[in-house]
């Protein structure tokens, strides 16, 4: 899980540096848009590669759950008072599958544009406008609101996932428990406050 | 000042049997007893009416042995930190609370009976690889093999393991490994566990899993609630060591 982890927070980092540039103009997010269509068959392994990575960071989510459950089958009458455990240790499943039905709407909504008003705006394959795609979706609150709900769970998942794959990894001692600890907080509030800026900067209409 | 307490200890006549949560009024209780002293009287009052006692694991009760087992509170061997619950005193406690008492709950640790359950699976993993094999002649000479400090100060860490199942009964999970890590942890760092060294991880990580322990997702609960502190670092070392073992295939 710590590998596939690794994977998915790298792509998670670099989608939201390549998001970030709608900060910096239209033409700038319309290009890079252009450049990754232009990747051509390249684009599908990079699709391809990720659907397996993410197939088997749940498979083996799934598996340790399944283990897991059946571990202790007679619960305890009073709850176990928790010394150490974490709101994102706790509900890794939830936010887990919350988080991979949102990218399958993610993909539905920007990817494959099911909505009729976005495929117009969408452009032809080499003179993309990402940006009135981003500005438009972004105008209907519900909409945004999703985004910021699930990027604030994927958040959350990853402050755990952060700080489990450097213990999975053998990376953590008493010395670095606490700089990992900030690290892995800061890593999960660096993606919410970044993923979620686009969403709010258009309801604010910084972006139009 | 002596104390009155209300305990609810869940009481269970056999393995088959169902079990229920039982309230037991224990008073005048002195602040200087000890946990299971508290329960021992407790015993004695129940006796004298005729009602069976409450029985539960203890032996040593100096905190080495590793036999004494409840869950306090919800907490494993109760609310002091690196202390077992034979450790315990009821001072940590105020006149008038509820204490629940339950035993380690895993499918692994079977109840035999009230607050006692089966740790031979502990037993099994450890017939499985925790041991080191030598030719046994006449004593060796003290530091024929040199061990530098910071490895054997290491693996006496992983040696305070009393092997008590605490960090079984406090994971979300009721995962074992903390258990497993020490005692495979404890050879790792020393010579004399190198020869067996990745085929002990191995067998003994396969022998956890038969025993339907579940596995960490690094909740780090077992190293808040191990009498002897062990150090989940252990645990890291053993899944590096179970994978080179599979990677050796030995």
């Amino acid at each position: 899980m710590a590998i596939t982890g690794i994977m998915l927070m790298l792509f998670v980092l670099g989608h939201m540096l390549g998001n970030l540039q709608i900060f910096i103009s239209a033409d700038q997010i319309n290009h890079y848009a252009e450049t990754l269509q232009g990747l051509g068959n390249a684009l599908w392994l990079i699709r391809g590669s990720l659907l397996v990575i993410l197939l088997a960071h749940l498979g083996a989510a799934l598996q340790v759950t399944r283990l897991n459950r059946a571990a202790r089958p007679v619960p305890y009458q009073h709850a176990l008072d928790y010394q150490t455990t974490t709101f994102a240790s706790r509900t890794m499943m939830f936010t887990g599958l919350i988080i991979v039905a949102f990218v399958i709407y993610h993909i539905l909504h920007f990817t494959v544009v099911t909505d009729a008003n976005l495929a117009g705006i969408k452009g032809t394959h080499d003179d993309l406008n990402v940006y009135g795609m981003i500005v438009a979706g972004f105008s209907n609150t519900i909409v945004s609101l999703v985004y910021i709900v699930a990027n604030i769970l994927l958040g959350v998942h990853l402050t755990h996932g952060a700080k489990s794959l450097f213990q999975t990894l053998n990376l953590r001692t008493s010395e670095n428990a606490n700089c990992l600890e900030n690290f892995s907080k800061g890593f999960g509030v660096l993606v919410i406050l970044g993923n979620c800026s686009i969403p709010v900067a258009v309801l604010m209409g910084i972006l139009s | 000042m002596n104390m009155n307490i209300t305990l609810h200890v869940w009481r269970q006549k056999g393995p088959d049997a169902p079990g229920r949560m039982e309230i037991i009024q224990a008073d005048d209780i002195s602040p200087d007893m000890s946990f299971l002293e508290m329960l021992d009287l407790v015993n004695e009052r129940l006796e004298a009416i005729d009602i069976e006692s409450i029985a539960f694991d203890h032996d040593c009760r100096e905190g080495i042995c590793g036999m004494c087992s409840l869950v306090v509170n919800g907490i494993a061997h109760g609310p002091e930190s690196a202390t077992t619950v034979c450790q315990l005193h009821m001072r940590s406690f105020k006149d008038g609370d509820a204490v629940y008492i339950e035993p380690w709950r895993a499918r692994a640790f079977p109840v035999i009976r009230d607050l006692i359950v089966d740790r031979e699976a502990f037993e099994r993993i450890q017939q499985a690889g925790g041991y080191v094999s030598i030719n046994c002649g006449g004593s060796p000479d003290a530091n024929a093999i040199l061990v530098p400090k910071p490895e054997a100060d290491t693996a006496m860490d992983a040696a305070s393991c009393i092997g008590c199942g605490a960090c079984v009964a406090s994971c979300p999970n009721g995962s074992a490994m903390l258990f497993v890590a020490a005692k495979i942890g404890q050879f790792a760092h020393l010579p004399q566990g190198q020869p067996e060294r990745f085929r002990r991880a191995r067998r003994m990580v396969e022998q956890m899993e038969t025993e339907g322990f579940g596995a960490c997702t690094n909740h780090f609960e077992c190293e808040a609630s191990c009498p002897k502190e062990v150090p989940i670092k252990f645990i890291s070392e053993m899944n590096r060591d179970f994978i080179k073992a599979v990677l050796k295939g030995e």
